[in-house]
């Protein structure tokens, strides 16, 4: 019977214990370490100051466009032409496509100018996954605009994800003004000199 | 009143069934180590979840009485014994995150001390209990110093006595804490290391920060004020690689915080963002839309040896497994969320199903290799860990986004709370219990722990 094969090795285990140990109210049994050792931890580790990035401290990336750096830039010019996106949608509606014919008109009428699309998101989502998302929305205008005739080496696109809210509100108004392609319009500095 | 065996079991395992009507025998060294199990049962099977050991109430009941003796042999005994009869203990593999936690004593701390110790046990999965009811008791027995002792109660059993000095206070409560959680239990010490994160200000800009696990200690490695992301750790190195807008554009740095000089790794047109170094240190993986869209692309640690490795519509956040074979990234397929993996050196991508959670994205592979937890976007954000084999679902732990494991593989570092204004949280995941850390100004958030 079961009950026996558990009873007796464990009546067996309790008897040998009670032996040794005399009485079931003796204080714990503690094994005593040789003194305490001692430990010395780390000393944390020096973090020297790195001097900030600046017009002439700026190190090299590897920039397929390197003729025309964003620096001289111009917000307002085709501030008007803004293009906003669908909750959680890169999809360039049919809707947009006025603004795009503007500021494709304006990128022919002025040679010297480039593009600059910045893509934005509204609160909802993570960073990260916000920064991909405004990507893909300047890549999709960017795609779009190469699509009616612009050169695609005039257009940069740079992806603020949340970070630039034009409005800090937490309710649909606010998500939908956000949710946007801003169009930059940008002097090469090689044209400017 | 309860045998303390039966407390033992009660406090350590959780209750549930016979897993799959199935029957496992076997010896149960602590809560969730199995140390064998017949019939063959890998140890992976049990992946850290707790079991159980299920006696049936008949047969104990008659023992009850004298199962205060002695308990630690008589525990041992019992189980080696039984373990040839089959169905007479049961190890089921049951609820693996909620987990009970292990009820330790402290005493004889005070002050600093005391919070550093009680912080560091709490979010690896202790909590604390009067001595009556600990199954570990520590004694502090420094004075002023830190100093102290780690008795196992049930074993009736000194596992530790140290002093600790040469280094603050709260150096050597948390080499204690590391002490006493590895005499306890085989896990990585965790409390030593360091974190890094951003800390952004209103206007969007801010800097990236470095401090202890629990947020002391902080400090500033940039003074760019400008918009800065998703800062990884080489590993075993004190250096690290982020993201910054500091040139105009977001580009990823590469920065020795020993040296304190350094580069652009990648600063290509268009996003260049979301860098993670393999565990071997040899690689980076990193976003990248320079060839139209954000995508998985992977160089060496000084930016030579570009490779593109994923080619869809819109990909974030990747991530190495341990033994660096694949990378998991959030990617979108039909407009949805989801992870996938596809393998480091290019391949097929495959979906990770994480079914019953939605908008999955920031997966961190845990460095044991069982685990994947991520950001779930379900109306507001959960921390969600599944296991990375599938064998255990994705569950929901905590509110929260952006987890990152500790060495531990069991503690994850995160941030929660409204934008503009997020805290970071270290939580362990399977007890489900999780601190705050302490802040910087600013809103803290996308932590990387080192490991």
């Amino acid at each position: 019977m079961k009950l026996n094969k558990f009873v007796l090795p464990l009546a067996l285990a309790l008897v040998a214990l009670v032996a040794t140990t005399g009485c079931k109210h003796t204080p714990p049994k503690v094994t005593k370490l040789n003194g305490p050792a001692t430990t010395n931890p780390a000393p944390p580790p020096e973090i020297p100051n790195t001097p900030p990035i600046t017009q002439d401290n700026k190190p090299n990336g590897q920039d397929q466009l390197p003729n025309w750096p964003i620096e001289n830039t111009n917000l307002t010019k085709l501030a008007a032409y803004t293009v906003h996106f669908k909750y959680d949608s890169a999809v360039v509606e049919d809707s947009e496509q006025a603004n795009l014919t503007a500021v494709s008109d304006a990128l022919k009428a002025d040679s010297t100018g480039n593009l600059l699309i910045a893509g934005h998101c509204d609160e909802r989502g993570t960073e990260e996954y916000n920064r991909s998302l405004g990507e893909r929305r300047a890549l999709a205008l960017r795609e779009a605009l190469m699509k009616i005739g612009v050169d695609g080496g005039r257009i940069r696109t740079i992806s603020y994800g949340k970070d630039q809210p034009v409005d800090t509100g937490h309710d649909e108004t606010a998500w939908a003004k956000n949710r946007r392609g801003q169009f930059i319009w940008c002097t090469p500095k090689t044209a400017a000199q | 009143m309860k045998s303390t065996f039966e407390t033992m079991i009660e406090t350590n395992y959780e209750t549930t069934v016979q897993r799959n009507g199935v029957a496992y025998a076997g010896r149960v060294s602590y809560p969730t180590e199995i140390e064998s199990i017949s019939p063959e049962l890998e140890r992976g099977d049990f992946l850290g979840s707790s079991a159980r050991l299920l006696i049936d109430p008949v047969r104990v009941a008659p023992t009850r009485g004298w199962l205060k003796l002695g308990l630690a042999f008589a525990f041992a005994f019992l189980v080696s014994s039984l373990s040839y009869a089959q169905n007479e203990i049961i190890i089921t593999h049951t609820g693996v995150f909620g987990q009970k936690p292990v009820p330790v004593s402290l005493q004889g701390f005070t002050g600093e001390a005391e919070e550093v110790l009680k912080f560091d046990l709490y979010v690896q999965g202790f909590t604390f209990v009067a001595p009556d009811a600990a199954q570990y008791v520590i004694n502090g027995t420094g004075g002023g110093a830190v100093a102290g002792s780690l008795t196992d109660k049930f074993a009736n059993k000194m596992l530790l006595s140290r002093s600790y000095n040469g280094a603050s206070l709260r150096r050597e409560a948390h080499a204690f804490a590391d002490d006493i959680v590895s005499a306890v239990r085989n896990t990585k010490p965790i409390c030593g290391t360091k974190i890094s994160f951003k800390s952004q200000s209103p206007g969007g800009s801010g800097e990236i920060y470095v401090s202890d696990f629990d947020g002391f200690d902080a400090r500033a490695v940039t003074s760019d004020s400008a918009i800065v992301a998703k800062p990884a750790w080489w590993p075993g190195r004190m250096a690290l690689f982020y993201t910054s807008y500091a040139r105009g554009e977001p580009d990823i740095f590469y920065h020795s915080l020993s040296s304190g000089q350094r580069r652009v790794i990648a600063g290509y047109s268009g996003l260049n963002t979301s860098a993670a170094v393999s565990p071997d240190g040899s690689k980076v993986a990193m976003i990248l839309s320079k060839a139209g869209s954000p995508n998985v692309w992977v160089c060496n640690t000084d930016g030579t040896g570009l490779r593109r490795v994923t080619k869809g519509i819109e990909d974030s956040s990747p991530c190495w497994s341990p033994d660096g074979e694949w990378i998991c990234f959030a990617a979108k397929f039909n407009s949805r969320r989801v992870l996938a993996k596809v393998p480091s050196g290019g391949g097929e991508v495959q979906r990770i199903p994480t079914t019953g959670v939605a908008n999955p994205t920031e997966p961190d592979w845990s460095p044991d290799g069982k685990w994947i937890a991520f950001t779930s976007q379900m109306g507001s954000f959960s921390i969600c860990v599944m296991a990375a084999d599938g064998s255990v679902p994705p569950q929901p732990i905590v509110s929260g986004q952006n987890p990152s494991w500790s060495a531990n593989s069991r503690t994850l570092v995160y941030n929660h709370g409204p934008d503009g204004h997020q805290s970071l949280a270290v939580l362990d995941v399977f007890t489900k219990q999780t601190r705050d850390c302490h802040r910087v100004s600013g809103s803290n958030s996308e932590p990387a722990w080192a490991r």
